[in-house]
């Protein structure tokens, strides 16, 4: 059964994959307004929300290691951890579990009441390709999405963690802080970041999607679907975060 | 008539399976032509495989035994190569199956914006002659849980002529509809058949299904029934009455409810 679901959505990635590259030229005028569409719901909306969390993240954070560092005096450490906690691991997986959340879950409902309700049928009657119609746009507004709420999740948490450090009266200036965080960063973080962020929300769509689509479903069958297309979706995550986890280690 | 000389349906020992279950055979041995211009309808009660039996004549499922041709050429399932094909076909749903976060119109104008690269606002005269046509205008900004099926009907009707198809797949087109819609229904079919001047006046090949047959008596159309997981031609209409099949004579004479039958 899990070899056949990982044959399954390996072969589903790369179908999308070759409609994203073959049809690009495709119905433009139909397909990018739902591409914009995709970007804004799984981007600019949960903006709030991840700026929210962000807030709280850095306070957490901050919080804690300001907490264990005050005993050793060893506040030189704080942008190091930062960078490793949040930039590293905690930013973009917790930004593609809460995509997978937000959005994730809404895609497989969809998609698996219009596979039931006989929608993806219609299309394939009117000659619609339904990966072309439904799947590229969101795989690409979760892509995006994912990469860019990260960006300003972790930008974001940084500032609050800054908050967080002024709030408590910690000796540690602004250009020392922000200097301490450009120091702990490198290349690779910037470059692997953008890898990691964009595999997430890459394969986030295509499980969810694949879920929703690819068997013909009943109705009363769409609730359990979901589930499951949410629960494989957050071992995809944590896969793809060892892989990069791998990479950094070896880099 | 079209100057075709292929008909443009032909099956030879098909064997149909059901949509949901491809391994469950619904249909076997199917033998069956449909020439162009021809009006068929066919008859069967529900879960007699009837849906599944037209999505395998349009072309979205395959046959899983047999030999399927459209117009001459061998068939297995309308993909991406057959797309010119796909669109000769049109193909309205028992359900309707409109697009549910579309309106009737959006519903309507979208075959035609997606194959001819169309802003919404393009398409909108062509669009709202069809909607007029099918006097669907006064919903056309309803969404379709907000329609009564009747309407919803009528909507995926609108849609499945959008691209001008020169066949017409209904399933079950009249189920569930009041007098005034059935009517309706029965006499534009029969002017498409015949050539409806809003395309181009060519008779258009239509292929009904139905679990009620008395609202289809009389006109120029063929018959045949989904019975014991086979088709039989029963001919016109005036042949069909004459049938000792004890099905034919319920879905002569009995109402839908009165021949259900399960799978």
């Amino acid at each position: 059964m899990f070899l056949i679901t990982v044959q399954g959505v390996g072969a589903f990635a790369l179908i999308t994959l070759a409609v994203i590259l073959r049809k690009i030229n495709v119905a433009p005028r139909v397909i990018h307004p739902i591409i914009r569409r995709e970007i804004s719901r799984a981007g600019i909306q949960l903006l709030p929300m991840f700026l929210f969390v962000a807030f709280v993240l850095g306070f957490l954070v901050i919080g804690q290691t300001v907490s264990v560092a005050a005993r050793f005096g060893a506040f030189d450490y704080i942008g190091t951890v930062m960078v490793t906690v949040v930039v590293r691991e905690l930013g973009p997986l917790l930004a593609a579990v809460l995509m997978l959340a937000r959005v994730g879950t809404a895609n497989v409902i969809e998609l698996g009441t219009a596979r039931a309700l006989n929608e993806v049928e219609a299309l394939e009657a009117v000659g619609i390709d339904p990966i072309h119609y439904l799947v590229v746009p969101r795989v690409i507004g979760m892509t995006l999405g994912v990469f860019s709420l990260t960006v300003y999740l972790i930008l974001a948490t940084l500032a609050s963690g800054y908050l967080c450090v002024f709030l408590q009266n910690v000796p540690l200036l602004p250009g020392d802080y922000f200097q301490e965080l450009a120091d702990s960063l490198s290349w690779l973080d910037f470059a692997l970041l953008a890898l990691k962020t964009c595999a997430f929300g890459f394969f986030i769509g295509i499980v969810t999607c694949y879920h929703g689509l690819a068997q013909p479903l009943r109705l009363e069958e769409v609730s359990r679907v979901s589930v499951r297309a949410i629960a494989q979706g957050i071992i995809v995550c944590v896969l793809i975060d060892a892989i990069f986890f791998i990479l950094y280690l070896h880099a | 008539m079209s100057d075709n000389p292929h008909p443009v349906i032909e099956m030879r020992d098909v064997t149909i399976g059901a949509m949901n279950d491809p391994a469950f055979v619904m249909l076997e041995k199917v033998n069956w032509t449909v020439a162009p211009g021809e009006f068929w309808v066919i008859g069967a009660p529900p879960y007699s495989g009837k849906s599944d039996f037209l999505m395998t004549t349009a072309g979205l499922i395959p046959p899983a035994g047999g030999c399927y041709k459209f117009c001459g050429n061998e068939t297995r399932i309308f993909d991406e190569s057959r797309l010119a094909d796909r669109l000769r076909m049109g193909f309205i749903f028992e359900t309707a199956s409109l697009f549910h976060y579309l309106t009737v119109a959006e519903n309507v104008a979208l075959p035609l914006c997606y194959h001819k690269n169309l802003d919404p606002g393009q398409g909108a005269e062509a669009i709202a002659e069809l909607l007029e046509l099918t006097e669907l205008k006064p919903i056309a900004g309803v969404t379709p849980a907000n329609l009564p099926r009747s309407w919803s009907k009528r909507a995926g009707l609108a849609r499945a002529l959008t691209l001008q198809p020169d066949i017409l797949v209904a399933d079950n087109p009249l189920g569930g509809l009041e007098a005034r819609h059935v009517h309706w229904w029965v006499h534009f079919l029969d002017e498409l058949s015949r050539g409806h001047k809003y395309f181009g006046g060519k008779p258009m090949t239509i292929i009904a299904a139905t679990d009620d047959l008395r609202p289809w008596r009389g006109g120029n159309r063929r018959f045949a029934l989904l019975k014991d997981k086979h088709l039989v031609p029963l001919g016109s209409w005036d042949e069909a009455i004459l049938s000792a099949d004890p099905l034919v004579k319920e879905l002569i004479a009995a109402p839908a409810e009165a021949v259900e039958s399960p799978r």
